[in-house]
């Protein structure tokens, strides 16, 4: 451990840079608070909510999550890979979770120009609005990882691994609890 | 103090109490007109008497960090400032430029845009004087040693002549100017303000309470973190009802909703700094207002600000007494707190006197701070009833006002007691305390 992540209390166990793990806390108050606010809409908006959520598809979101959550072990192995000093099967499983990351991003444009063509906005109703903010940070947090995972790539020290991956599966983790809060559960 | 060139910030720091005085004077003069109508309405009718009240108190507020910046930058940097010559220009240039707008305000030049009612000439001198400002500093980091302190000083001083920029965008479109407006007005307050002050508050924490400056420098990071991570999609907060779309009010409402997050950190860090430290250092009344200064900005600014941020709350209280109760503890707690804590600090050391009027300055925190939360209530009872009978019950707005008018006057009392504290501070800041420094040097060496 370097000396810019040791003396953090409860932050200096956890792997990576210690003010990365303030972002990921930060971060999972930001979509807890918006999942939060999407289930008392939902509680609000009985019908509306229903009326609108069977416009999603399912399968869609489904492939999704099978990108993300392989690109998640692509990138365990990479750590796994670095921690045994072979960087360059730790560059190559990076850039293995970087691409399906960028698939997971091919998919969510295609969701979105098709909802989009049939007509429903981010202004259409407060479903619509909440599926497009939550959808729509969750993908812009897609894009930051594949920076940081770029610069990773270039940069390939153990800490700075293990700091990019920490955030890599905070972004699983978002997905995986909005993937049911907004395409399942009905 | 190490640095002969440390003694510029006293020209700063001397023009910032002038400025604080008259900022309180005329508060007191709008305090008054709103429960006696008629007071000098030929002479200074309110909206002008309300334009020096808020600009006196940016522009102090401002010379206050120039002068805070002057003097902690040589001490972290280790190096003589750059050009002290170029320091006391620029300070000149800075009070003429504010002497000429209050000037111009009282012959009812100005631009009418809340705030930034400066003529356009003004706001160019502010952006020369900027310019001198952040050349003189950034030159003596680079040539010096950089820690956390100076690199986030500096961040959030050029945030601050950076986004002034906006100033200067006037479009006629209303949304588009509110949009812009707030650019400033909320990425200066609840952004690189908060830089500044967290920066300073670290310098003080270090020279206060002795802690190691690594322990400092961390807790730094994480409070500007958090307070850039919600502070500027908190900007959200200000475009529910200017006429921007929707989903505004779900961005608005949760990332404002956080920014009590860096003030929260800003009251542990402080405490846990003063706990751990265990230095007991001489200048008592500077840890008192450090430590005033977290406290009274997590009520002001994060507390106050989180009553009326969530989008459904504020459709109901928006631009209601609430708001005034919330400007008033904010400005107070984060940035005059922070302003008095440095000049507290500082002014000793440059006049090199033995720790002065101490306790003076004490019952000036005391009594000060009493008058702004007495205010806060008052104005926050007022907001509640006008929130009540005019959004509710839809009563008319004049019909309203006099149902406040009670409160105006608690108000109004208030800032008289703000007032009395206020001179005391000045003048333990600058009248030198005779009779105890005699008494304190006679002591020492018995001990």
């Amino acid at each position: 451990m370097s000396d810019d992540t040791e003396n953090w209390g409860a932050l200096s166990e956890l792997p990576g840079n210690p003010l990365m793990w303030v972002l990921i806390l930060s971060e999972l108050m930001v979509f807890g608070a918006f999942f939060a606010a999407f289930s008392v809409s939902r509680v609000l908006h009985p019908a509306m909510f229903l009326a609108d959520q069977v416009r999603l598809d399912r399968l869609v979101g489904g492939v999704n999550t099978m990108l993300l959550l392989t690109s998640g072990l692509a990138a365990a192995l990479a750590v796994n890979a670095r921690g045994m000093g072979d960087i360059r099967r730790c560059r190559l499983w990076l850039g293995g979770a970087a691409l399906l990351g960028l698939g997971f991003l091919g998919v969510k444009l295609a969701e979105y120009s098709d909802k989009a063509a049939q007509g429903f906005g981010i202004e259409t109703d407060t479903f619509w609005t909440l599926f497009y903010l939550m959808t729509g940070f969750h993908a812009a947090h897609v894009v930051l990882g594949l920076v940081i995972m770029a610069i990773v790539v270039w940069k390939p020290s153990l800490e700075n691994v293990e700091t990019c991956v920490s955030f890599w599966h905070m972004v699983d983790l978002i997905w995986v609890l909005l993937y049911p809060i907004v395409y399942l559960i009905r | 103090m190490k640095y002969d060139s440390q003694k510029v910030a006293l020209y700063y720091f001397a023009g910032a109490l002038v400025l604080f005085v008259a900022q309180i004077l005329f508060g007191l003069v709008i305090g008054t007109i709103v429960v006696l109508p008629n007071t000098l309405s030929e002479l200074l009718p309110f909206n002008i008497a309300r334009m020096i009240h808020t600009n006196a108190l940016i522009v102090w507020l401002l010379m206050g960090f120039f002068g805070a910046s002057y003097y902690l930058i040589p001490e972290e940097a280790e190096t003589e400032l750059y050009s002290t010559r170029l320091a006391i220009v620029q300070f000149w240039l800075f009070l003429i430029g504010a002497a000429a707008a209050v000037v111009g305000y009282l012959f009812h030049i100005h631009e009418g845009r809340e705030f930034l009612e400066q003529p356009l000439w003004i706001k160019l001198a502010i952006v020369v004087v900027a310019l001198m400002f952040l050349f003189n500093i950034t030159m003596t980091v680079l040539k010096g040693r950089k820690t956390a302190i100076t690199n986030i000083l500096l961040l959030g001083l050029w945030g601050i002549a950076v986004f002034f920029l906006f100033s200067l965008y006037n479009p006629a479109n209303l949304i588009m100017d509110k949009i812009f407006w707030w650019w400033v007005v909320h990425l200066w307050v609840e952004g690189v303000w908060e830089l500044v002050m967290a920066s300073i508050l670290a310098f003080l924490m270090i020279k206060l309470t002795g802690v190691d400056r690594e322990v400092v420098e961390k807790w730094l990071y994480v409070i500007i973190g958090l307070a850039l991570f919600s502070g500027i999609l908190g900007t959200g907060h200000h475009y529910y009802w200017i006429g921007t779309p929707g989903y505004w009010q779900w961005i608005g409402s949760v990332f404002s909703t956080l920014e009590v997050a860096p003030f929260f950190a800003m009251v542990v860090f402080t405490f846990m700094m003063v706990w751990k430290g265990g230095r007991a250092h001489p200048n008592k009344a500077a840890l008192l207002w450090s430590l005033g200064c977290s406290v009274f900005a997590f009520f002001g600014a994060g507390v106050w600000g989180f009553l009326h941020t969530l989008a459904p709350v504020n459709y109901i209280t928006h631009g209601t007494q609430i708001t005034a109760a919330h400007g008033h503890l904010a400005f107070y707690g984060a940035y005059v707190m922070i302003n008095i804590a440095i000049m507290t600090y500082a002014m000793p050391n440059i006049l090199k006197r033995e720790p002065y009027n101490q306790l003076l300055n004490m019952w000036g925190f005391w009594i000060t701070s009493s008058g702004v939360t007495f205010m806060t209530f008052a104005l926050t009872f007022a907001g509640v009833v006008q929130s009540h009978l005019q959004r509710v019950l839809g009563m008319g707005f004049m019909e309203v006002q006099e149902q406040l008018s009670l409160f105006y006057w608690m108000r109004l009392g208030a800032g008289l007691a703000t007032f009395i504290g206020v001179v005391l501070i000045v003048w333990s800041l600058v009248v030198p305390g005779k009779a105890k420094q005699v008494g304190r040097v006679a002591a020492q060496p018995a001990e």
